[in-house]
């Protein structure tokens, strides 16, 4: 009985109409409510470059998003530092919605790169922040961050760095508040204004207070150190346009102001 | 798979609704033929989620849903489901359960659902899942079934608790994210710091506890593997 080719088909059949109906209209309703979840994720690391992770933590869903709304305003400019308005078909492009994975694998040139900037509470003009995505390869996956810089577009305000799949306690130790503090107040230009970066070293417990341009490593975890450097260099260099341009702005504005 | 095949009699009267058949059917798994200890099944998940407290309820509250859903959604359907294609059936059923699980966490707890990331996805290969399906809920009533799965996925819930307890007090110094080591620390002053074991947070660290449990657990039960 029950052994029939009709019977497994239809049987077959009808459990694939309904199990799918399911999925579908689940993902239907769900979904949502998960675009939510995944645009306050972003903007929780996005200010997770220059709050307080802990006084993040402490902040209700709502007032993440007010807060971002009242704090933050974006751009996108392309690899000469020019602000990109649409996307080629026509759409305009939000900063929040571009997609600095997808926009990895294509070259340089083509890719959009968004800047984020914390200003004073509803005046924009008054900034206090720039951040910028960054984007690379850890050892085993991507790893991606977010670098604050103060207004002399040169010190690093704070950063943030997520990973996908770095090995517990050794490479995914870059998203612990102690690593990332010892990027604070380290600068990506020297003295000449060349792009320098600053870099994770070797080995973990050495004084790099002195050095702008180093900060301390993690022990055990030298490839993921050096995809992040890796990552902020390559960032920084395409960022480079903008930030000079950016740079070149507010020389003028002090002159117009004396 | 289950190494275990259970056939029971369903007696003519109407049975007690937890009658001490049924009772057996929860707590046999919980130390007796424990799915991680003693049958030693759903390892890989065990090892993977437990470096810390909270993702590990997670886990162990998703896979608990999988496996008690899935437990009576074939059993009601056994008499249906044709025996040429029914491991097919399963797995439609427990992934499509696995799936509706990943998404509600995605829409709930986002930040879960990343940490989680591809282990709530893999629940669908845990063997504990598909093993009580085909040793248990194929042959008896939904309502045993919902017993069996409640059975077997408390079994493994409290394991991998249990393992993720001590990884994450020894190797993170806290539990469930509190500080512990740091506030025993504080308790004797400035100069005092306990060490936390880097060994803990990785996989390494899960064997060893899970060794451990196992140790203890054989030498109170006389349990011998032949």
């Amino acid at each position: 009985m029950q052994q029939s080719n009709t019977y497994i088909i239809t049987f077959s059949a009808i459990l694939t109409i309904i199990l799918g109906l399911l999925l579908s209209g689940s993902s239907q309703i769900l979904g949502p409510l998960q675009r939510k979840a995944e645009e306050l994720d972003t903007k929780k690391q996005i200010l997770g470059a220059v709050v307080d992770g802990d006084q993040l933590g402490k902040m209700k869903p709502e007032e993440v998003l007010s807060f971002y709304e009242s704090r933050i305003s974006s751009k996108v400019v392309d690899i000469e530092g020019k602000v990109i308005e649409t996307a080629p078909d026509g759409s305009p492009v939000v900063a929040e919605k571009v997609n600095v994975g997808k926009n990895y694998k294509m070259a340089p040139e083509n890719r959009m790169y968004p800047i984020f900037i914390y200003h004073a509470e509803g005046n924009p003009e008054s900034v206090e922040s720039y951040i910028l995505p960054v984007y690379g390869a850890g050892l085993w996956d991507e790893i991606w961050g977010y670098v604050a810089l103060q207004t002399d577009l040169s010190t690093i305000e704070g950063v943030t760095f997520a990973h996908k799949a770095e090995t517990p306690g050794l490479g995914a130790r870059i998203t612990s508040s102690d690593v990332q503090e010892r990027y604070q107040g380290k600068k990506i230009f020297d003295e000449s204004g060349k792009i320098q970066s600053v870099y994770m070293q070797k080995g973990e417990g050495k004084d790099y207070e002195s050095d702008l341009h180093k900060v301390d490593g993690m022990s055990g975890a030298t490839i993921t150190a050096n995809g992040v450097n890796k990552m902020l260099k390559n960032y920084l260099e395409y960022y480079s346009a903008f930030l000079s341009s950016q740079k070149a702005g507010q020389q003028t504005e002090v002159v117009a102001v004396n | 798979m289950s190494t275990e095949t259970t056939a029971i009699e369903v007696k003519k009267p109407a049975e007690a609704l937890l009658s001490k058949r049924r009772k057996g059917l929860v707590t046999d798994p919980l130390v007796d033929s424990n799915p991680v200890t003693i049958q030693v099944l759903g390892i890989c998940s065990a090892l993977a989620v437990t470096t810390q407290m909270q993702p590990t309820l997670i886990m162990a509250i998703s896979v608990t849903f999988v496996v008690v859903m899935s437990n009576i959604v074939i059993s009601l359907m056994r008499n249906t489901i044709p025996t040429r294609v029914r491991i097919i059936v399963q797995l439609a059923v427990v992934a499509t359960l696995v799936t509706l699980v990943s998404e509600l966490l995605k829409a709930f707890a986002y930040d879960m659902y990343k940490e989680l990331s591809v282990f709530v996805g893999l629940i669908i290969t845990n063997c504990i899942v598909m093993g009580r399906l085909e040793a248990f809920a194929l042959g008896n009533k939904p309502y045993d079934s919902m017993l069996d799965g409640l059975g077997s996925s408390l079994g493994y819930s409290w394991i991998i608790l249990a393992v993720a307890f001590f990884r994450e007090l020894f190797g993170s110094g806290s539990i469930f994210g509190i500080k512990i080591f740091d506030a025993i620390a504080g308790l004797f002053g400035e100069d005092f710091s306990l060490a936390t074991n880097g060994l803990m947070v990785t996989p390494v660290g899960a064997f060893i506890i899970l060794g451990l449990i196992i140790w203890v657990q054989r030498t109170k039960t006389g349990y011998v593997e032949h």
